[in-house]
Protein backbone atom coordinates (compact mmCIF):
# COMPACT_ATOMS: atom_id res chain seq x y z
CA UNK A 1 0.00 0.00 0.00
CA UNK A 2 2.59 2.39 1.41
CA UNK A 3 4.72 1.37 -2.00
CA UNK A 4 1.66 2.58 -4.43
CA UNK A 5 1.14 5.75 -3.04
CA UNK A 6 5.01 6.31 -3.90
CA UNK A 7 3.92 5.27 -6.88
CA UNK A 8 1.15 7.68 -6.97
CA UNK A 9 3.21 10.83 -5.81
CA UNK A 10 5.95 9.36 -8.95
CA UNK A 11 2.69 9.95 -11.41
CA UNK A 12 1.98 13.22 -9.90
CA UNK A 13 5.81 14.21 -10.33
CA UNK A 14 5.59 12.84 -13.88
CA UNK A 15 2.16 14.76 -14.94
CA UNK A 16 3.94 17.97 -13.38
CA UNK A 17 6.81 17.61 -15.38
CA UNK A 18 5.22 17.29 -18.14
CA UNK A 19 3.14 20.43 -17.65
CA UNK A 20 6.03 22.05 -16.71
CA UNK A 21 6.92 22.22 -20.22
CA UNK A 22 4.45 23.89 -21.56
CA UNK A 23 3.80 28.05 -20.88
CA UNK A 24 0.06 27.79 -20.38
CA UNK A 25 0.12 24.58 -18.25
CA UNK A 26 3.37 25.24 -15.87
CA UNK A 27 2.16 26.22 -13.01
CA UNK A 28 -0.46 23.95 -13.00
CA UNK A 29 2.24 21.29 -13.26
CA UNK A 30 4.39 22.81 -10.52
CA UNK A 31 1.72 22.57 -8.42
CA UNK A 32 0.93 19.10 -9.29
CA UNK A 33 4.18 17.99 -8.48
CA UNK A 34 4.43 20.16 -4.85
CA UNK A 35 1.19 18.16 -4.34
CA UNK A 36 2.95 14.83 -4.83
CA UNK A 37 5.55 15.92 -2.94
CA UNK A 38 3.09 16.45 0.30
CA UNK A 39 1.62 13.14 -0.56
CA UNK A 40 5.66 11.18 -0.12
CA UNK A 41 5.79 13.39 3.11
CA UNK A 42 2.88 12.36 4.31
CA UNK A 43 3.17 8.47 3.57
CA UNK A 44 6.62 8.66 5.39
CA UNK A 45 5.43 10.46 8.40
CA UNK A 46 2.72 7.89 8.52
CA UNK A 47 5.50 5.14 7.49
CA UNK A 48 7.58 5.91 10.39
CA UNK A 49 4.63 5.82 12.86
CA UNK A 50 3.73 2.32 11.85
CA UNK A 51 7.29 1.10 12.20
CA UNK A 52 8.17 2.99 14.77
CA UNK A 53 9.44 0.59 17.58
CA UNK A 54 8.18 1.63 20.88
CA UNK A 55 5.69 4.36 22.86
CA UNK A 56 7.92 6.04 24.95
CA UNK A 57 10.64 7.20 21.68
CA UNK A 58 7.43 8.48 19.51
CA UNK A 59 7.02 11.97 21.30
CA UNK A 60 10.81 12.47 21.13
CA UNK A 61 10.23 11.70 17.03
CA UNK A 62 7.49 13.74 16.58
CA UNK A 63 9.91 16.49 17.89
CA UNK A 64 12.33 15.37 15.79
CA UNK A 65 10.85 15.31 12.50
CA UNK A 66 8.46 18.61 13.29
CA UNK A 67 11.52 20.65 14.74
CA UNK A 68 13.44 19.51 11.17
CA UNK A 69 10.21 20.30 8.47
CA UNK A 70 9.51 23.78 10.56
CA UNK A 71 12.91 25.03 10.60
CA UNK A 72 13.89 23.79 6.95
CA UNK A 73 10.35 25.21 5.37
CA UNK A 74 10.74 28.36 7.18
CA UNK A 75 14.40 29.05 5.71
CA UNK A 76 13.43 27.74 2.43
CA UNK A 77 10.44 30.43 2.64
CA UNK A 78 11.88 33.05 3.68
CA UNK A 79 14.62 32.43 0.49
CA UNK A 80 11.84 31.46 -2.04
CA UNK A 81 9.21 34.86 -1.02
CA UNK A 82 12.19 37.75 -0.56
CA UNK A 83 14.55 36.37 -3.25
CA UNK A 84 15.16 39.30 -6.49
CA UNK A 85 13.80 37.69 -9.50
CA UNK A 86 17.57 38.80 -10.91
CA UNK A 87 18.84 36.66 -8.44
CA UNK A 88 16.82 33.49 -9.02
CA UNK A 89 19.29 31.60 -10.80
CA UNK A 90 22.10 31.45 -7.88
CA UNK A 91 18.81 31.06 -5.66
CA UNK A 92 18.13 27.81 -7.48
CA UNK A 93 21.79 26.60 -7.01
CA UNK A 94 21.65 27.03 -3.68
CA UNK A 95 18.33 25.17 -3.08
CA UNK A 96 19.87 22.54 -5.01
CA UNK A 97 23.00 22.29 -3.10
CA UNK A 98 20.67 21.67 -0.27
CA UNK A 99 18.90 18.69 -2.00
CA UNK A 100 22.31 17.52 -2.67
CA UNK A 101 23.70 17.53 0.65
CA UNK A 102 20.75 16.36 2.31
CA UNK A 103 21.30 13.43 0.43
CA UNK A 104 24.77 12.55 1.67
CA UNK A 105 23.96 13.08 4.77
CA UNK A 106 21.06 10.23 4.83
CA UNK A 107 23.57 8.11 3.55
CA UNK A 108 25.87 8.90 6.60
CA UNK A 109 22.72 8.56 8.92
CA UNK A 110 22.41 5.17 7.93
CA UNK A 111 26.04 3.89 7.99
CA UNK A 112 27.13 6.32 10.84
CA UNK A 113 25.72 4.10 13.68
CA UNK A 114 25.74 0.29 13.19
CA UNK A 115 26.31 -0.55 9.59
CA UNK A 116 23.18 -2.23 9.61
CA UNK A 117 20.40 -0.33 7.06
CA UNK A 118 18.35 1.13 9.62
CA UNK A 119 14.49 0.88 8.44
CA UNK A 120 15.08 -2.71 7.63
CA UNK A 121 17.46 -3.89 10.01
CA UNK A 122 19.28 -6.00 7.66
CA UNK A 123 22.81 -5.73 7.50
CA UNK A 124 24.49 -4.35 4.80
CA UNK A 125 25.22 -6.07 1.73
CA UNK A 126 27.85 -5.40 -0.24
CA UNK A 127 25.32 -3.22 -3.21
CA UNK A 128 23.95 -1.27 -0.91
CA UNK A 129 27.32 -0.22 0.65
CA UNK A 130 27.66 0.95 -3.19
CA UNK A 131 24.85 2.89 -3.30
CA UNK A 132 25.81 4.47 0.25
CA UNK A 133 29.29 5.32 -1.53
CA UNK A 134 27.30 6.95 -4.67
CA UNK A 135 25.22 9.22 -2.36
CA UNK A 136 27.63 10.77 -0.58
CA UNK A 137 29.75 10.96 -3.74
CA UNK A 138 27.17 12.49 -5.80
CA UNK A 139 25.59 14.35 -3.18
CA UNK A 140 28.68 15.54 -1.49
CA UNK A 141 30.00 16.91 -5.33
CA UNK A 142 26.41 18.21 -5.55
CA UNK A 143 26.48 20.49 -2.35
CA UNK A 144 29.92 21.90 -3.17
CA UNK A 145 29.09 22.31 -7.13
CA UNK A 146 26.20 24.22 -6.46
CA UNK A 147 27.55 26.21 -3.64
CA UNK A 148 30.58 27.57 -5.59
CA UNK A 149 28.19 27.86 -8.81
CA UNK A 150 26.09 30.31 -6.36
CA UNK A 151 29.53 32.28 -5.28
CA UNK A 152 30.50 32.56 -9.10
CA UNK A 153 26.91 34.37 -9.70
CA UNK A 154 26.91 36.35 -6.90
CA UNK A 155 30.17 37.65 -7.68
CA UNK A 156 31.67 36.05 -3.96
CA UNK A 157 33.74 34.12 -6.51
CA UNK A 158 35.08 35.10 -9.59
CA UNK A 159 33.25 34.54 -12.49
CA UNK A 160 36.18 33.85 -14.45
CA UNK A 161 37.20 30.28 -15.08
CA UNK A 162 40.09 29.30 -12.84
CA UNK A 163 42.76 27.32 -14.76
CA UNK A 164 43.98 24.26 -12.57
CA UNK A 165 46.97 22.81 -12.10
CA UNK A 166 46.99 19.41 -14.94
CA UNK A 167 43.43 20.79 -15.68
CA UNK A 168 40.52 18.27 -16.44
CA UNK A 169 43.42 15.80 -14.99
CA UNK A 170 43.14 17.30 -11.73
CA UNK A 171 39.61 16.29 -11.74
CA UNK A 172 40.25 12.89 -13.28
CA UNK A 173 42.89 12.39 -9.89
CA UNK A 174 40.23 12.92 -7.56
CA UNK A 175 37.59 10.93 -8.71
CA UNK A 176 40.59 7.82 -9.12
CA UNK A 177 40.62 8.35 -5.41
CA UNK A 178 36.96 8.65 -4.67
CA UNK A 179 37.13 5.05 -6.50
CA UNK A 180 39.61 4.08 -3.89
CA UNK A 181 37.92 5.38 -1.09
CA UNK A 182 34.91 3.50 -1.38
CA UNK A 183 36.51 0.42 -1.95
CA UNK A 184 38.61 1.26 0.73
CA UNK A 185 35.40 1.32 3.00
CA UNK A 186 33.36 -1.45 1.15
CA UNK A 187 36.13 -3.98 0.54
CA UNK A 188 37.56 -3.93 3.79
CA UNK A 189 34.34 -3.13 5.91
CA UNK A 190 36.26 0.20 7.25
CA UNK A 191 33.27 3.16 7.82
CA UNK A 192 36.65 6.00 7.33
CA UNK A 193 36.34 4.82 4.09
CA UNK A 194 33.40 7.22 3.53
CA UNK A 195 33.97 10.05 5.47
CA UNK A 196 37.73 10.40 3.11
CA UNK A 197 34.99 9.56 0.22
CA UNK A 198 32.74 12.86 1.18
CA UNK A 199 36.53 14.92 2.06
CA UNK A 200 37.48 14.44 -1.52
CA UNK A 201 34.10 15.08 -3.21
CA UNK A 202 33.97 18.08 -1.42
CA UNK A 203 37.22 19.27 -2.84
CA UNK A 204 36.13 17.82 -6.43
CA UNK A 205 32.83 19.83 -6.45
CA UNK A 206 35.02 23.26 -5.91
CA UNK A 207 37.76 22.30 -8.26
CA UNK A 208 35.07 20.95 -11.11
CA UNK A 209 33.09 24.09 -10.92
CA UNK A 210 35.68 26.92 -10.54
CA UNK A 211 37.08 26.52 -13.63
CA UNK A 212 34.09 27.13 -15.59
CA UNK A 213 33.00 31.04 -16.92
CA UNK A 214 30.54 32.65 -15.19
CA UNK A 215 28.42 32.57 -18.15
CA UNK A 216 28.49 28.46 -18.26
CA UNK A 217 26.81 28.48 -14.89
CA UNK A 218 23.37 27.80 -15.94
CA UNK A 219 24.45 24.88 -17.48
CA UNK A 220 26.76 23.82 -14.84
CA UNK A 221 23.72 24.49 -12.27
CA UNK A 222 21.41 22.01 -14.58
CA UNK A 223 23.94 19.37 -14.31
CA UNK A 224 24.21 19.37 -11.01
CA UNK A 225 20.35 19.59 -10.52
CA UNK A 226 20.23 16.33 -12.81
CA UNK A 227 23.09 14.73 -10.12
CA UNK A 228 21.08 15.68 -7.29
CA UNK A 229 18.43 13.56 -8.41
CA UNK A 230 20.97 10.88 -9.09
CA UNK A 231 22.23 11.22 -5.55
CA UNK A 232 18.70 10.94 -4.06
CA UNK A 233 17.67 7.85 -6.35
CA UNK A 234 20.53 6.55 -4.66
CA UNK A 235 19.68 7.67 -1.40
CA UNK A 236 16.44 5.70 -2.14
CA UNK A 237 18.24 2.24 -2.57
CA UNK A 238 20.74 2.62 0.54
CA UNK A 239 17.21 3.04 3.07
CA UNK A 240 14.96 0.99 0.79
CA UNK A 241 12.62 3.42 -0.60
CA UNK A 242 10.78 3.18 -3.67
CA UNK A 243 9.68 6.61 -3.76
CA UNK A 244 13.01 8.15 -3.37
CA UNK A 245 14.33 5.75 -6.21
CA UNK A 246 11.69 7.00 -8.48
CA UNK A 247 11.17 10.83 -8.25
CA UNK A 248 15.35 11.28 -7.73
CA UNK A 249 15.34 8.56 -11.40
CA UNK A 250 12.72 11.11 -12.77
CA UNK A 251 14.50 14.07 -12.43
CA UNK A 252 18.00 13.06 -12.69
CA UNK A 253 16.97 11.96 -16.50
CA UNK A 254 14.83 15.22 -17.32
CA UNK A 255 17.80 17.70 -15.62
CA UNK A 256 20.42 16.12 -17.55
CA UNK A 257 18.39 16.52 -20.68
CA UNK A 258 17.83 20.10 -20.26
CA UNK A 259 21.32 20.26 -19.54
CA UNK A 260 21.83 19.23 -22.70
CA UNK A 261 19.17 21.31 -24.55
CA UNK A 262 20.72 24.21 -22.74
CA UNK A 263 24.27 23.33 -24.29
CA UNK A 264 23.04 23.42 -27.37
CA UNK A 265 20.97 26.23 -26.77
CA UNK A 266 24.70 28.05 -26.99
CA UNK A 267 25.59 26.11 -29.70
CA UNK A 268 28.22 24.31 -27.56
CA UNK A 269 28.28 20.37 -26.39
CA UNK A 270 28.29 19.46 -22.55
CA UNK A 271 31.74 18.68 -22.76
CA UNK A 272 33.15 21.70 -23.98
CA UNK A 273 31.08 23.60 -21.09
CA UNK A 274 32.78 21.74 -18.71
CA UNK A 275 36.18 21.12 -19.66
CA UNK A 276 36.81 23.98 -21.97
CA UNK A 277 37.78 26.54 -19.47
CA UNK A 278 35.88 28.89 -21.84
CA UNK A 279 37.26 32.33 -21.88
CA UNK A 280 40.44 31.61 -20.00
CA UNK A 281 42.53 33.15 -22.44
CA UNK A 282 41.83 37.02 -23.45
CA UNK A 283 40.89 37.50 -20.02
CA UNK A 284 41.28 41.34 -18.36
CA UNK A 285 39.68 44.55 -19.62
CA UNK A 286 40.11 45.25 -23.63
CA UNK A 287 41.84 48.37 -25.23
CA UNK A 288 39.89 49.97 -27.54
CA UNK A 289 43.02 51.89 -28.72
CA UNK A 290 42.09 54.23 -31.45
CA UNK A 291 39.10 53.28 -32.86
CA UNK A 292 36.43 55.57 -32.89
CA UNK A 293 33.31 54.90 -30.70
CA UNK A 294 30.10 56.78 -31.11
CA UNK A 295 29.41 58.12 -27.90
CA UNK A 296 25.69 59.24 -27.66
CA UNK A 297 23.66 60.92 -24.82
CA UNK A 298 19.92 60.31 -24.12
CA UNK A 299 18.51 62.99 -25.83
CA UNK A 300 20.55 61.73 -29.23
CA UNK A 301 19.21 58.13 -28.52
CA UNK A 302 15.49 59.85 -28.08
CA UNK A 303 15.45 61.74 -31.43
CA UNK A 304 16.54 58.36 -33.03
CA UNK A 305 14.05 56.14 -31.74
CA UNK A 306 11.19 58.90 -32.26
CA UNK A 307 11.54 59.29 -36.00
CA UNK A 308 11.62 55.12 -35.67
CA UNK A 309 9.09 52.89 -36.86
CA UNK A 310 10.12 49.60 -35.67
CA UNK A 311 12.44 49.21 -32.69
CA UNK A 312 13.92 45.88 -31.27
CA UNK A 313 14.51 46.09 -28.00
CA UNK A 314 17.61 43.16 -27.29
CA UNK A 315 17.78 42.38 -23.18
CA UNK A 316 20.86 41.09 -21.48
CA UNK A 317 22.08 40.36 -18.21
CA UNK A 318 22.79 44.35 -17.07
CA UNK A 319 19.34 44.40 -17.50
CA UNK A 320 18.55 42.15 -15.30
CA UNK A 321 21.46 43.45 -12.44
CA UNK A 322 19.78 46.98 -13.25
CA UNK A 323 16.72 45.99 -12.50
CA UNK A 324 15.58 48.23 -15.36
CA UNK A 325 12.36 46.16 -16.81
CA UNK A 326 10.33 48.37 -15.42
CA UNK A 327 11.96 51.53 -17.03
CA UNK A 328 12.25 49.96 -20.13
CA UNK A 329 8.43 48.99 -19.74
CA UNK A 330 7.86 52.44 -19.27
CA UNK A 331 9.76 53.24 -22.50
CA UNK A 332 8.12 50.86 -24.69
CA UNK A 333 4.20 52.38 -23.74
CA UNK A 334 5.90 56.07 -24.40
CA UNK A 335 6.89 54.69 -28.11
CA UNK A 336 4.07 52.75 -28.41
CA UNK A 337 2.07 56.25 -28.05
CA UNK A 338 3.41 57.93 -30.67
CA UNK A 339 2.31 54.58 -32.98
CA UNK A 340 5.91 53.18 -33.27
CA UNK A 341 6.01 49.08 -32.69
CA UNK A 342 8.46 47.67 -30.50
CA UNK A 343 9.30 44.23 -29.79
CA UNK A 344 11.87 42.15 -28.06
CA UNK A 345 14.47 39.88 -29.04
CA UNK A 346 15.39 37.35 -26.90
CA UNK A 347 18.25 35.37 -26.88
CA UNK A 348 17.99 31.99 -25.49
CA UNK A 349 20.78 32.81 -23.36
CA UNK A 350 20.76 36.01 -22.69
CA UNK A 351 20.94 36.85 -18.97
CA UNK A 352 22.57 33.89 -17.16
CA UNK A 353 20.13 31.22 -17.50
CA UNK A 354 17.67 30.07 -20.59
CA UNK A 355 14.53 31.77 -20.36
CA UNK A 356 15.75 34.53 -17.62
CA UNK A 357 15.07 37.45 -20.07
CA UNK A 358 11.65 36.19 -20.39
CA UNK A 359 10.98 35.99 -16.45
CA UNK A 360 12.13 39.29 -15.78
CA UNK A 361 9.73 41.07 -18.88
CA UNK A 362 6.82 39.04 -17.59
CA UNK A 363 7.13 40.23 -14.03
CA UNK A 364 7.25 44.10 -15.77
CA UNK A 365 4.07 43.10 -17.63
CA UNK A 366 5.69 42.67 -21.28
CA UNK A 367 2.95 41.06 -23.10
CA UNK A 368 3.95 37.73 -24.06
CA UNK A 369 3.59 37.92 -27.97
CA UNK A 370 5.92 40.56 -28.80
CA UNK A 371 8.85 38.64 -26.67
CA UNK A 372 10.44 37.02 -30.04
CA UNK A 373 12.98 34.23 -29.95
CA UNK A 374 16.09 33.98 -32.04
CA UNK A 375 14.53 32.36 -35.06
CA UNK A 376 12.09 34.97 -35.66
CA UNK A 377 14.36 38.04 -34.71
CA UNK A 378 16.99 37.45 -36.67
CA UNK A 379 15.11 37.97 -40.04
CA UNK A 380 13.29 40.95 -38.75
CA UNK A 381 17.08 43.38 -37.66
CA UNK A 382 17.08 44.53 -41.61
CA UNK A 383 13.79 45.84 -41.24
CA UNK A 384 14.73 47.43 -37.95
CA UNK A 385 14.50 51.05 -37.54
CA UNK A 386 16.42 51.22 -33.74
CA UNK A 387 17.68 48.34 -31.83
CA UNK A 388 17.86 49.13 -28.23
CA UNK A 389 20.65 46.70 -26.79
CA UNK A 390 20.26 46.95 -23.02
CA UNK A 391 23.39 45.70 -20.82
CA UNK A 392 23.86 42.81 -23.59
CA UNK A 393 27.14 41.62 -25.37
CA UNK A 394 28.35 38.07 -26.24
CA UNK A 395 25.01 37.36 -27.67
CA UNK A 396 25.40 40.42 -29.85
CA UNK A 397 28.75 39.91 -30.98
CA UNK A 398 29.34 39.84 -34.71
CA UNK A 399 32.55 37.62 -34.14
CA UNK A 400 30.38 34.61 -33.55
CA UNK A 401 29.42 34.75 -37.08
CA UNK A 402 32.21 36.83 -38.84
CA UNK A 403 35.46 36.23 -37.11
CA UNK A 404 36.63 31.88 -37.19
CA UNK A 405 39.20 32.60 -34.82
CA UNK A 406 37.10 34.02 -32.29
CA UNK A 407 36.44 31.70 -29.15
CA UNK A 408 32.56 32.18 -29.75
CA UNK A 409 32.63 31.63 -33.32
CA UNK A 410 29.55 29.59 -34.41
CA UNK A 411 27.35 30.46 -31.47
CA UNK A 412 24.45 31.58 -32.43
CA UNK A 413 24.20 35.91 -31.94
CA UNK A 414 21.09 38.52 -32.45
CA UNK A 415 22.60 40.07 -35.93
CA UNK A 416 21.75 43.54 -34.17
CA UNK A 417 24.47 45.03 -36.43
CA UNK A 418 22.11 44.53 -39.71
CA UNK A 419 19.39 47.05 -38.03
CA UNK A 420 19.44 50.53 -39.55
CA UNK A 421 20.69 51.86 -36.24
CA UNK A 422 21.82 50.19 -33.36
CA UNK A 423 22.08 51.46 -29.42
CA UNK A 424 24.10 49.84 -27.37
CA UNK A 425 23.33 50.62 -23.55
CA UNK A 426 26.52 49.37 -20.81
CA UNK A 427 28.27 50.91 -18.93
CA UNK A 428 31.66 50.83 -20.41
CA UNK A 429 33.24 48.96 -23.77
CA UNK A 430 34.53 45.97 -20.58
CA UNK A 431 34.11 42.31 -22.11
CA UNK A 432 31.20 40.32 -21.27
CA UNK A 433 31.10 36.88 -19.94
CA UNK A 434 33.28 35.03 -22.52
CA UNK A 435 36.02 37.97 -22.52
CA UNK A 436 36.70 39.13 -25.97
CA UNK A 437 36.22 42.16 -26.93
CA UNK A 438 32.33 43.27 -28.70
CA UNK A 439 33.30 44.56 -32.79
CA UNK A 440 29.60 45.75 -32.45
CA UNK A 441 30.40 48.90 -30.22
CA UNK A 442 32.85 50.45 -32.94
CA UNK A 443 30.30 49.72 -36.42
CA UNK A 444 29.69 53.71 -37.83
CA UNK A 445 25.83 52.93 -37.33
CA UNK A 446 26.42 52.30 -33.53
CA UNK A 447 25.78 54.49 -30.82
CA UNK A 448 27.25 53.94 -27.08
CA UNK A 449 24.87 55.12 -24.06
CA UNK A 450 27.25 54.41 -21.71
CA UNK A 451 25.31 54.32 -18.10
CA UNK A 452 23.63 51.94 -16.35
CA UNK A 453 20.62 50.44 -17.67
CA UNK A 454 17.75 51.68 -15.81
CA UNK A 455 19.37 55.61 -15.57
CA UNK A 456 19.51 55.21 -18.94
CA UNK A 457 16.43 54.05 -19.79
CA UNK A 458 14.87 56.38 -17.49
CA UNK A 459 16.82 59.17 -19.10
CA UNK A 460 15.71 58.37 -22.67
CA UNK A 461 11.96 58.25 -21.85
CA UNK A 462 12.28 61.46 -20.11
CA UNK A 463 14.03 63.37 -23.25
CA UNK A 464 11.71 61.25 -26.08
CA UNK A 465 8.34 62.91 -23.49
CA UNK A 466 10.36 65.81 -23.76
CA UNK A 467 10.74 65.89 -27.68
CA UNK B 1 22.10 -8.85 -4.90
CA UNK B 2 18.45 -9.50 -3.27
CA UNK B 3 15.46 -9.16 -5.04
CA UNK B 4 14.44 -5.45 -3.19
CA UNK B 5 17.39 -4.34 -4.56
CA UNK B 6 17.26 -6.20 -8.18
CA UNK B 7 13.39 -4.38 -8.29
CA UNK B 8 14.97 -1.17 -7.10
CA UNK B 9 17.26 -1.16 -10.27
CA UNK B 10 14.39 -2.09 -12.45
CA UNK B 11 12.24 0.62 -10.84
CA UNK B 12 15.47 3.50 -11.51
CA UNK B 13 15.78 2.48 -14.86
CA UNK B 14 12.50 3.05 -16.07
CA UNK B 15 11.82 5.95 -14.12
CA UNK B 16 14.79 7.61 -15.74
CA UNK B 17 13.20 6.45 -19.23
CA UNK B 18 10.48 8.37 -18.54
CA UNK B 19 12.38 11.81 -17.62
CA UNK B 20 14.18 11.45 -20.36
CA UNK B 21 10.91 11.30 -22.65
CA UNK B 22 8.88 14.07 -20.19
CA UNK B 23 11.59 16.55 -21.08
CA UNK B 24 11.79 15.98 -25.22
CA UNK B 25 10.42 19.09 -26.19
CA UNK B 26 10.23 22.29 -23.63
CA UNK B 27 10.66 25.68 -25.14
CA UNK B 28 13.55 27.45 -23.92
CA UNK B 29 11.43 30.15 -22.27
CA UNK B 30 10.18 27.10 -19.40
CA UNK B 31 14.03 26.29 -18.98
CA UNK B 32 14.43 27.96 -15.94
CA UNK B 33 11.45 27.62 -14.11
CA UNK B 34 11.57 24.04 -15.36
CA UNK B 35 14.98 23.52 -14.05
CA UNK B 36 13.30 25.04 -10.33
CA UNK B 37 10.40 22.55 -10.60
CA UNK B 38 12.96 19.46 -11.07
CA UNK B 39 15.19 21.00 -8.67
CA UNK B 40 12.03 20.68 -6.05
CA UNK B 41 11.17 17.18 -6.82
CA UNK B 42 15.03 16.43 -6.25
CA UNK B 43 13.87 17.38 -2.57
CA UNK B 44 12.37 14.30 -2.51
CA UNK B 45 14.89 13.03 -0.51
CA UNK B 46 13.20 14.51 2.07
CA UNK B 47 11.77 11.13 2.77
CA UNK B 48 14.86 9.38 3.16
CA UNK B 49 15.99 12.09 5.56
CA UNK B 50 12.76 11.64 7.97
CA UNK B 51 13.36 7.83 7.63
CA UNK B 52 16.66 8.43 9.09
CA UNK B 53 16.35 11.15 11.53
CA UNK B 54 13.23 8.48 12.55
CA UNK B 55 15.20 5.42 12.86
CA UNK B 56 18.84 6.75 13.80
CA UNK B 57 20.58 5.08 16.44
CA UNK B 58 22.85 7.43 18.39
CA UNK B 59 23.31 10.99 18.87
CA UNK B 60 25.41 11.41 15.66
CA UNK B 61 22.72 9.71 13.52
CA UNK B 62 20.03 11.85 14.55
CA UNK B 63 21.99 15.12 14.23
CA UNK B 64 23.07 13.85 10.58
CA UNK B 65 19.02 12.95 10.35
CA UNK B 66 17.82 16.34 11.58
CA UNK B 67 20.52 18.26 9.28
CA UNK B 68 19.20 16.43 6.10
CA UNK B 69 15.94 17.06 7.03
CA UNK B 70 16.50 20.53 7.40
CA UNK B 71 18.52 20.91 4.19
CA UNK B 72 15.64 18.75 2.40
CA UNK B 73 13.24 20.97 3.64
CA UNK B 74 14.60 23.64 1.98
CA UNK B 75 15.17 22.27 -1.24
CA UNK B 76 11.26 21.65 -1.21
CA UNK B 77 9.90 24.40 0.24
CA UNK B 78 11.61 27.31 -1.42
CA UNK B 79 12.16 24.66 -4.39
CA UNK B 80 8.27 24.93 -5.29
CA UNK B 81 7.52 28.73 -4.21
CA UNK B 82 10.18 30.11 -6.24
CA UNK B 83 8.88 28.10 -9.16
CA UNK B 84 5.26 29.43 -8.48
CA UNK B 85 6.66 32.56 -8.17
CA UNK B 86 8.62 32.55 -11.45
CA UNK B 87 5.45 30.91 -13.06
CA UNK B 88 2.55 33.60 -11.68
CA UNK B 89 4.69 36.12 -14.45
CA UNK B 90 3.84 33.99 -16.95
CA UNK B 91 0.29 33.88 -16.82
CA UNK B 92 -1.53 34.85 -19.63
CA UNK B 93 -1.77 38.56 -19.86
CA UNK B 94 -4.67 40.54 -21.48
CA UNK B 95 -3.37 41.31 -25.15
CA UNK B 96 -1.66 44.35 -26.05
CA UNK B 97 -3.57 47.24 -26.82
CA UNK B 98 -3.86 48.46 -30.35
Amino acid sequence: MITLLYLLAGALFIVGLRGLGSPRTARRGNQIAATGMLLAIVVTVYWVYDHSPNDEGLSALWWVILVGLAIGGAIGALLALRVQMTAMPELVAAFNGFGGGASALVAFAAIVETGTVVATDVAYATETEVTVALSIAIGVVTFSGSFVAYGKLQGIITGRPVALPGGPFFNLILVLLMTAASVWAIVWNEPLGYWVLAGIALVLGVTGVIPIGGADMPVVISLLNSLSGVAASMAGFVIGNQGLIIAGALVGAAGFILTVQMSEAMNRSLANVLFAGFGTEGAGPIDAGDRPVNSATPEDVAISLNYAQNVLVVPGYGLAVAQAQHAVRDLATALEERDINVEYAIHPVAGRMPGHMNVLLAEADVPYDVLLDLDHSNPKFANTDVVLVVGANDVVNPSARDDSTSPIYGMPILEVDLAATTVVIKRSLSPGFAGIDNPLFYMPSTMMLFSDAKGAIENVTEALLDL
Amino acid sequence: MSPEFIQGIVVFVLAAFVGFEVISKVPPTLHTPLMSGANAISGITIVGAIIAAAFADGAVAIVLGILAMVFATINVVGGFLVTDRMLEMFKKKPVAKR
